[in-house]
């Protein structure tokens, strides 16, 4: 394993306006670590996911993917962004497209892979999440559960080396977010780097190598999943989430 | 009775109204086989050779216009602007007598036919790019967002994500605007564009047959107009898509 | 160039008059349009079976053909034809004004027939008549949901109106063309007249945004006013 972080974030600070919404994060992460942010809405933890694959761009601080910095590289941003896979709150599917049109989509257009490469990767991807039976269907014709997975098969097409969750069963009802979470734990058990934001405790707990605990854009607290639940902090925080939804 | 029969046929009332046009049409066979038929298939011609060029490039600079509003920089999308403001604002009638009688004062000369496919294009294509412009901006923010974080340009993104979907969304309008166009193809006659309205307009007023020219012109409308809709209507059924349909920037509009 | 603009200028007064003729067209027109849509549809939306086959027989005539085979149909051949001796100002606003109520009859069907039914059966069930309901529940509603999408009648019928030059109503297109004839300067003079015909447009479609909010009653109905 090599002793340079697949990602490593330095300083981020983002602000709308009056609002900080990130006061200079920082955090790295090596292959194979789960790192799980947690915290109340609004204290950033999307906007930090954005800020690391540049949708946002951060005002100042850096982002490494490999030690390669990628906050001002450019059009070379489009390259890097592959390698993050990104999984929306909202699935954002693309609604013109069935299923696996969706996952073949950016491996003709950005990967410039051929036609039947292409679909071949695709089936590929749908079956690891489970949705070959569903290939042909369009994004509205999908429960949310069935949608999340496609948008991750989506994801895993372009074979990112790390995967960024935001809030990816937030949108969901109790059963369907189990569907999702299995799909997850199949991928980290497979070795792939995660980082997730979510509201789910106790998935955080069980699925995360590291925590990080967020509060007004900044991490306040972090460590092993073992640790956090009890550490004063989380315990102060924990009144203000809402959400400690059984998995 | 016999009088009052009589006595309304002569006053042209509504009996006598039926009455004539009976016998016209009648006694007139020949007059429509010979000179009016022949006359109008010959301005359908004309007719369906401005519809069909107007359309697809009515449609394409459209389109242009309504991506420049949406996502151009700000001088892109300003003239844009005023682009749309000035030929939805100016009546097409107006633009054509610019084009045919205007530019040759300045050294462009068009010629009838030139003169109205011009106009047409230019009128089609700002009604266009509104209905394009509604559906572009309706498309949520997410489907750019995700293209974007699986490594495609914001062109890319837009060409192969956006527009895509916003295309189905504005083709109710933009059929509605093709059925306009049919319409006020018929505006070409000014600048002596011999379609089907001019055709009818030169045998009517040749023959003293108004009525029959206007009548059997208007037949001709009527039925295009109506294949047109229908055949429209099921091209809006074969490209629907489950939770991608729908009208979308409703900006009606009538010549 | 000054003589371009000279010729402006000298026949100011007679285009000014032609904005007077254009704006009463309009007015006229929309006046008809508003009357015989309510009348229209309220036939097809409560008539009997007849009155929904006239309506629908009418507006599927009065849109499917072109502005400008309705103004030669009825100047040249219907009205003659029918003893109606019009003047060329009558028959436009007759014809535009016809036309323009197929297409507000269709905007006010639209209306009402987004209001819930609990509308109606709140009112009959006050023992109102179905009268009654219609004209103190349904149209006061509806009218007011119609609004966006009759607005949007202003700026068709004023760029429709010019279509009256082919048959001489002297309205502000045919007296420019009859001034273009007199002094030349047809580039100038058409680009004064398209110039006009925006401005009019758009200042219009304020007026009517203006009076739209002015009527908004908080809410209700859709805010989805077009504007530009």
């Amino acid at each position: 394993m090599s002793d340079v972080p697949i990602l490593k974030v330095e300083n981020l600070c983002k602000s709308y306006g009056d609002l900080e919404v990130l006061k200079s994060v920082s955090f790295e992460i090596y292959k194979g670590e789960k790192k799980v942010f947690v915290g109340p809405s609004g204290t950033g933890k999307s906007t930090l996911l954005r800020c690391i694959n540049q949708l946002t761009i951060p005002d100042s601080g850096f982002v490494y993917l490999n030690g390669e910095e990628i906050v001002h590289s450019g059009k070379k941003i489009n390259g890097y962004r592959q390698k993050m896979g990104m999984v929306f709150q909202n699935f954002n599917l693309f609604d013109h497209l069935t299923a696996v049109r969706n996952v073949e989509l950016a491996l003709l257009k950005v990967k410039k892979l051929d036609k039947a490469a292409a679909h071949e990767k695709a089936m590929y991807e749908l079956e690891q999440v489970g949705m070959a039976d569903r290939a042909d269907f369009y994004p509205a014709q999908l429960s949310g559960g069935q949608a999340q997975r496609v948008s991750i098969a989506r994801a895993l097409a372009m074979d990112p080396e790390v995967m960024l969750f935001d809030e990816p069963t937030s949108a969901l009802d109790p059963e369907l977010k189990r569907e999702v979470m299995e799909v997850m734990r199949k991928l980290a058990d497979r070795g792939m780097t995660c980082i997730v934001v979510t509201h789910e405790m106790k998935f955080a707990t069980s699925f995360a190598t590291e925590i990080y605990l967020m509060e007004k854009g900044e991490i306040v607290e972090h460590g092993p999943p073992s640790d956090i639940p009890t550490s004063p902090g989380f315990v102060k925080t924990r009144a203000f989430m809402g959400s400690y939804v059984e998995e | 009775m016999t009088d009052s029969i009589n006595a309304t046929g002569a006053d042209g009332g509504l009996g006598g109204f039926f009455q004539n046009l009976t016998d016209s049409i009648i006694s007139q066979i020949p007059f429509w086989q010979d000179v009016l038929l022949p006359a109008l298939w010959d301005g359908l011609w004309v007719t369906m050779q401005l519809v069909v060029m107007t359309a697809p490039l009515g449609f394409l600079l459209g389109l242009l216009i309504a991506v420049s509003r949406v996502y151009g920089s700000a001088p892109v999308k300003w003239l844009a602007q005023l682009y749309v403001i000035f030929f939805r604002g100016c009546p097409l009638l107006v633009l054509l007598f610019i084009l045919y009688f205007g530019l040759p004062s300045v050294g462009i000369v068009l010629g009838s036919f030139m003169s109205a496919l011009v106009g047409f294009i230019l009128c089609n294509s700002a009604y266009n790019s509104e209905y394009l412009r509604g559906a572009l901006q309706s498309i949520k923010r997410g489907q750019l967002l995700a293209a974007r974080s699986l490594g495609m340009t914001k062109m890319q993104g837009v060409m192969y994500v956006v527009v895509p979907q916003a295309l189905r969304r504005a083709l109710p309008g933009v059929s509605n605007e093709f059925i306009y166009l049919i319409k006020y193809s018929s505006l070409a006659y000014v600048v002596a564009v011999i379609e089907l309205t001019g055709a009818a307009k030169i045998i009517a007023s040749k023959y003293f047959m108004y009525f029959e020219a206007f009548a059997a012109v208007g037949i001709f409308y009527l039925v295009i107009v109506t294949i047109a809709t229908i055949g429209i209507h099921r091209l809006e059924m074969k490209y629907a898509i489950p939770g991608v349909s729908g009208a979308v920037g409703k900006v009606s509009k009538g010549h | 160039m000054f003589e371009s603009i000279s010729a402006v200028t000298n026949s100011a007064g007679y285009l000014l008059e032609g904005v007077g003729v254009t704006l009463l067209l309009v007015g006229l027109s929309l006046l008809i349009g508003f009357v015989c849509g309510i009348i229209l549809t309220l036939g097809q939306v409560y008539g009997p079976r007849f009155a929904r086959w006239f309506v629908g027989i009418y507006v599927w005539f009065f849109r499917g053909l072109p502005n400008i085979v309705l103004l030669f149909l009825f100047y040249f051949a219907l009205f003659p034809f029918m003893g109606l001796d019009l003047p060329a100002f009558g028959v436009a606003v007759v014809v535009l004004g016809l036309r323009s109520a197929a297409y507000q009859s269709q905007i006010f069907r639209g209306a009402i027939q987004s209001l819930s039914e609990g509308q109606m059966l709140a009112a009959r069930s006050l023992g109102m008549t179905k009268w009654q309901a219609i004209r103190s529940i349904i149209l006061p509603q509806s009218l007011r949901l119609s609004l966006p999408g009759w607005a949007n009648e202003y700026p068709v019928l004023l760029t429709d109106s010019s279509v009256a030059y082919v048959i001489g109503v002297a309205e502000l297109l045919t007296r420019t063309s009859q001034v273009i004839s007199r002094t030349g300067e047809p580039m100038i003079l058409y680009l004064t007249c398209a110039i006009v015909f925006i401005l009019l447009n758009y200042g219009g479609m304020m007026i009517i945004q203006y009076v739209e909010k002015k009527v908004r009653i908080p809410g209700f109905g859709n805010n989805e006013a077009e504007c530009l």
